[in-house]
């Protein structure tokens, strides 16, 4: 009944059908909520504000806080000066954020409001901060409005004191979940080394119950933090898109080296993650990480046959679908769709490094597959109709292909808007690792079950 | 703590000034105007959405036609598949169709990509009606939407209606208030044979305000049918763009959520001179009088002997349940924040019915009239409020001490973490919550959530969550 995709691949130029991405302001939104007591701001219509709160809200479960300049037919043809001169006075009188954190949409953008002159001209209490990202949503996706937040934390708060660097290392773990920031922090902690992460969603969009509502949840990157960022002594961005132009930014700024790798997704990831934190700071991998890494291995060993040769198709953004892929290719699985609604191009930087990065390893490992940045779920439908997978992996609106397909499917990335607990358990690192082989091997020994006629169904898998 | 002052204000100190005139407490000596139906404060964290918000969910239902959201990604990116809407037939209005406008064509203008898009869905799905909806961007640069769709609609033979939805141009209502006209553009004008004189002999009726989510437009339409009365369409739930072309041949329009539909009402009634009647099949006491006034408008005595042997069958066939949820749920103390009017009136009902006390009440685009309403039926010290934001719900439910709260999404994690109980009344609801057979259910959701023994571990009463271990 959902299937209303045809098989027959015919060339568009008129738009998308069924995105496989959201637009900018929304990842600005989540990027902000990773500051301790900011209160994120959407300088455009009240619809965008509720939008994104209401999307961010079904993925985490959690109030998700947003202020909104609230435009009106008035703002749109005088600009909207006066609607955040106002916001930003009543953002501090009524919410007292330590942070005000503002976005720009596709309206302000159109009608080229002036941020910076408009935020000089604003009162702002003492001690309290404004910050502005220009996110326009018809360029990019979420996962870029979520660079240009970084980017703007760290053009606007990071300073540089001395040239002498402090013995310790900033991390940007770009667009993952909470229970991915918290996995990553744990890693870094284990290897005993001092760090900076931001924006770091951990404590805020996982917060526990306490019987209150807090407009400021505990956790969060501090201000001084992200400032005393700029004294590093070398960032490591995870992903390309999400978070490598703002290392490379703090870089330039501030001359804190930065190497970006990729989100440390499955077994290899994780190790470059570790190796290169172990390179700079000379430090050994802690036994506890060892054995981690040794339960995992296990896993893989005990588990292997029930992956090898099985075909995987997978969309999602372009930083987890390109660790994925890697550890997909290591669990002996062949991804042969690999989409991503995102544009191939970098925030600031060279196009084509999600096709590169996923050709790359799919060529060493002699698999043949379509791989597409820009491209949306229809396309994805109609790949799989071609070529059938035993497995799709992706956000929810996977489940329409799944269903309509009759495939397997692993909730993996964003939007989750049918599933919980998701967002507090990891996929990154080791045990994110045994998550996924976990998530995975059970989607496919459920339908193997599922379809085994009584004579063939088996005790012992 | 009490929250007015001895003359029956509000306490200052909390609120922004600007919003005290849109809150009120029932029995306190302003009387009952609020303001309302105004345009949100700049820096305020509304729950409250834009024009291409309420016209997408009046439209949406529509389930044969292309809905194509003309802009950048976003808008049709978090509206895809969210309204709950059940369909029948077709399920091609749960694509998410978007011309995804980039720099460019914000910089050359998005007339052409619209063509395009027109032409490739209109050749692959067949539809009987495009609807293009305008988003904020494109009440900007000024693509003339009634231009490119008027050159489609000749091409492909069918009809293809602009939707005047730029965000910015009003509120939620206004958005309401668009997808109307768009509607009234399909409607076709009435043929001969049902013309004004006959127009009592047909039993037909439109139903409007009625989203069908899950399923619970045809609830309705069932007991329509039983007591005689055929619906001609549902506007919108489980519609097609058929049916609708032929609203106008329907003697009576019967109006359950007027706040979205009450201006196509007030239209088709100036041009078709169709008559319509408010109802509410939300709670047995609503939906009883609503079966009743329908057979009083028609004066068919044989209709209004079958509307009383359905209240008859189907208020006892629910009311032992009701009445054992009632034992559980008796004074227990309930806070409404809704979209709409009507809906947050009928709630009242409804929770009186299961001996809930209303605390706390409001609405995001409630009219005048329905805060009248409001303060009329609601309790002394019961909180009114318009477009209320998070930190004003919170307070109110706190003071006021409620067990449960009924909201939309945003509104679910807030009620969570105060360890308040929590029923969506919107587009996420599970369960038909219209009729008898929906009086049930919303019982049973709110046993089932209020009774739940989670919140044994959540509420914090003082000493946090480990007070009482």
């Amino acid at each position: 009944m959902l299937d209303c995709t045809p098989k027959e691949i015919v060339e568009r130029s008129g738009g998308v059908i069924n995105p496989a991405k959201a637009c900018q302001p929304l990842g600005a939104m989540y990027a902000a909520l990773g500051i301790h007591s900011c209160l994120p701001h959407s300088h455009g219509s009240q619809g965008c504000c509720s939008y994104h709160r209401s999307h961010l809200t079904r993925h985490f479960r959690e109030p998700v806080m947003a202020t909104t300049s609230s435009f009106t037919e008035g703002a749109s043809v005088f600009g909207g000066g006066s609607n955040l001169r106002t916001a930003i006075k009543n953002v501090f009188a009524i919410y007292n954020p330590d942070v005000m954190a503002v976005h720009t949409t596709c309206l302000s953008e159109t009608i080229g409001d002036d941020i910076p002159t408009i935020i000089k001209s604003a009162e702002i209490p003492a001690g309290k901060v404004v910050i502005y990202a220009h996110t326009p949503s018809y360029q990019g996706s979420h996962v870029t409005g979520f660079c240009n937040m970084v980017k703007a934390m760290i053009a606007q708060l990071s300073r540089a004191d001395t040239n002498e660097k402090e013995e310790q290392v900033n991390i940007i773990p770009g667009f993952v979940d909470p229970g991915d920031m918290r996995e990553i922090k744990r890693l870094t902690g284990k290897m005993g080394i001092k760090f900076i992460i931001f924006p770091d969603t951990a404590g805020v969009m996982d917060s526990p119950m306490t019987g209150r509502f807090h407009m400021y949840p505990a956790g969060g990157a501090l201000v001084d933090d992200i400032r005393e960022a700029g004294n590093s002594a070398m960032t490591v961005a995870l992903g390309y898109y999400a978070s490598g132009s703002p290392a490379h930014l703090l870089e330039r700024n501030c001359r804190v080296p930065a190497i970006t790798l990729k989100t440390p997704i499955g077994i290899k990831a994780t190790d470059d993650f570790l190796m290169r934190l172990r390179g700079k700071f000379a430090r050994e991998i802690p036994y506890e990480l060892e054995e981690e890494r040794g339960q995992l291995v296990d896993v893989m060993t005990d588990t292997h046959y029930h992956f090898y040769g099985k075909k995987v198709a997978l969309f999602g953004d372009p930083d987890i679908l390109i660790g994925l892929t890697e550890f997909l290719l290591s669990l002996g699985m062949r991804p042969v769709h690999v989409l991503t609604g995102t544009p191939s191009g970098t925030p600031g930087g060279p196009k084509g490094v999600f096709e590169r990065e996923i050709n790359e390893m799919l060529a060493v490992a002699g698999v043949e597959s379509r791989v597409k940045a820009a491209g949306d779920l229809f396309e994805l439908h109609q790949w799989i109709k071609n070529e059938p997978v035993d497995l799709l992996m992706g956000n929810t609106y996977g489940k329409y292909i799944a269903r309509a397909e009759d495939i397997p499917f692993v909730r993996v990335g964003f939007p989750i808007l049918d599933r919980s607990a998701h967002s507090y358990l990891p996929i990154v690192g080791y045990r994110g690792a045994l998550r996924l082989v976990e998530m995975i091997s059970n989607a496919l020994l459920d339908r193997q079950d599922r379809d085994a006629a009584d004579e063939d169904l088996e005790l012992i898998m | 703590m009490s929250l007015a002052t001895p003359d029956g204000h509000l306490k200052k100190g909390c609120l922004v000034e600007e919003r005290e005139a849109s809150i009120l407490i029932k029995g306190g000596q302003r009387k009952n105007q609020l303001r309302c139906d105004t345009d949100s404060i700049a820096g305020c964290v509304s729950q409250r959405a834009c024009v291409y918000c309420g016209a997408r969910v009046v439209l949406n239902p529509v389930t044969d036609a292309v809905h194509l959201v003309h802009g950048p990604i976003g808008c049709s990116s978090y509206t895809w598949d969210v309204r709950g809407s059940l369909s029948s037939e077709s399920e091609l209005y749960r694509n998410s169709f978007s011309t995804d406008l980039k720099e460019n064509d914000i910089i050359f203008g998005g007339e052409r990509k619209l063509a395009r898009a027109i032409d490739e869905l209109a050749e692959r799905y067949n539809p009987p009606v495009v609807f293009v909806y305008a988003t904020c961007v494109v009440g900007v640069i000024g693509d003339d939407l009634e231009a490119v769709c008027k050159k489609a609609a000749s091409r492909h033979e069918i009809p293809v209606i602009p939707v005047q939805s730029s965000g910015f141009i009003g509120n939620k209502s206004a958005g309401y208030r668009a997808a109307c006209d768009t509607l009234l553009r399909l409607i076709e004008p009435r043929s001969a044979d049902c013309s004004s004189g006959k127009k009592h002999e047909t039993k037909s009726v439109n139903y409007l305000g009625d989203f069908n989510l899950a399923g619970e437009a045809w609830i309705i339409t069932e007991y329509l049918r039983q007591i005689g009365v055929e619906v001609n369409t549902v506007f919108t739930g489980d519609s097609k763009c058929g049916n609708i072309k032929k609203a106008a041949g329907a003697s009576l329009n019967i109006v359950q959520c007027a706040g979205s539909m009450g201006y196509l009402a007030r239209r088709m009634d100036e041009i078709y001179g169709i008559p319509f009647l408010r109802v509410s099949f939300l709670g047995v006491e609503d939906t009883s009088a609503s079966l009743r006034s329908i057979a009083a408008f028609f004066k068919d005595l044989r209709m209004k002997r079958l509307a009383e042997e359905l209240i008859q069958r189907e208020s006892a066939a629910v009311k032992p349940q009701i009445d054992s949820y009632r034992e559980k749920l008796r004074h227990k103390k309930a806070a409404i924040y809704v979209g709409g009017g009507f809906k947050a009136i009928s709630l009242i009902k409804q929770f009186r019915e299961l001996g809930i006390e209303v605390v706390m009440v409001g609405t995001q685009t409630g009219q005048e009239e329905d805060y009248r309403t409001l303060h009329d039926i609601t309790d002394n010290g019961t909180v009114i409020l318009d477009d209320a934001n998070p930190s004003e719900l919170e307070r109110f439910m706190t003071e006021k001490g409620a067990h449960l709260l009924v909201g939309g999404v945003k509104e679910r994690p807030l009620a969570y973490k105060l360890g308040v109980a929590f029923i969506d009344h919107n587009h996420d609801r599970k369960h038909p919550l219209s009729g008898y057979a929906g009086a049930v259910n919303f019982a049973r959701e709110v046993q089932d959530t209020v009774c739940s023994p989670v919140w044994k571990y959540a509420r914090g009463t003082g000493g946090g969550i480990y007070a009482g271990i």
